[in-house]
C-alpha cells in the first residue's frame, strides 16, 4: 500500500510533485512518524515552523504516527475566503 | 447544510434566493438571516493584482467546511447554513465566498456567520496565488486578521 505524500501551494514549489513511498522503503528506512516522512522527502530542506500537516485529511503534528495506506499532506498556512 | 466548491463564477444573491426558496423547513421558522460575501480586490499589500488562482485540497476542504458548519449548527441552533467557495482562476470583483445562516434570532445569526467565516479563513485548506500587474506572481502567505 505504501504512503501517499502530497504537497500544496508553495510547498509544492519547494518539494515538487506528490509522491508514493513504497512499503519496502517504509520498513527499510523505519519511517514511523510524519517527521520521518518529511525528512525522507525533503533531502535536507528545512520545514518552516508554520507548515501545516494533515494525515488522511485531519490536522496533525510532526510527531504523529503514520501507517501503511495513509495520505500525508504538507501545506502552508491557509488563505481562503 | 450545504457546501459548494466550484470553479465557475457565481452570483451569491441568486444562489441565496434559490436555496431559501427550496428550503421548506425554514417556512415560518427563521427570524434572521446573516450573510457574508467575500469579493476579490484588485490590490493587496500595496500592489495591483490582475487575477488570482485559488487552490484547494479536494476532500479535506469539504470535510472541514462541513465540520465548521456542524459545529456552528450545534453552538448557535442554526436552522440552515450554506457555504459557497470559488476555486481556480478568479478576477477582481468576482465573489470568492458566500456564507449564509438562518436562525430564529439575530444574535445567533450574526455570531454564527462570523464564526464560520473566521474558521474557514483559519482552517479550510485553500491557498491564493496572486498575479500582479506586470506579470509577477506570488502566493499569499497569510490572511488579514478578522477580529
Amino acid at each position: 500500500m505504501g504512503i501517499h505524500v502530497k504537497f500544496f501551494a508553495s510547498m509544492r514549489d519547494l518539494m515538487g510533485d506528490d509522491r508514493d513511498i513504497e512499503s519496502e522503503i517504509i520498513k527499510e528506512k523505519a519511517l514511523n512518524t510524519v517527521d520521518d516522512i518529511w525528512n525522507y522527502c525533503a533531502e535536507g530542506k528545512e520545514r518552516s515552523a508554520n507548515v501545516l500537516i494533515a494525515v488522511n485529511m485531519d490536522y496533525v503534528n510532526g510527531q504523529s504516527q503514520i501507517k501503511e495506506g495513509d495520505e500525508v499532506a504538507f501545506f502552508p498556512p491557509v488563505t481562503g475566503g | 447544510m450545504k457546501i459548494i466548491i466550484d470553479s465557475s463564477p457565481f452570483d451569491p444573491w441568486r444562489i441565496l434566493d434559490e436555496y431559501q426558496k427550496n428550503m421548506p423547513k425554514l417556512d415560518g421558522q427563521y427570524g434572521a438571516t446573516a450573510v457574508f460575501v467575500g469579493t476579490m480586490r484588485d490590490f493587496n499589500e500595496g500592489d495591483n493584482v490582475s487575477e488570482m488562482f485559488l487552490e484547494h485540497y479536494p476532500g479535506m476542504t469539504e470535510r472541514h467546511l462541513e465540520n465548521i458548519c456542524q459545529q456552528a449548527t450545534g453552538e448557535y441552533q442554526l436552522l440552515e447554513s450554506l457555504v459557497v467557495h470559488r476555486v481556480g482562476v478568479i478576477k477582481p470583483n468576482d465573489p470568492i465566498v458566500l456564507v449564509a445562516v438562518w436562525t430564529a434570532h439575530r444574535k445567533q445569526a450574526f455570531e454564527a456567520c462570523r464564526e464560520i467565516m473566521e474558521d474557514l479563513k483559519s482552517k479550510a485548506p485553500f491557498w491564493k496565488k496572486e498575479q500582479l500587474n506586470g506579470g509577477k506572481d506570488r502566493w499569499v502567505d497569510k490572511n488579514t486578521k478578522g477580529y
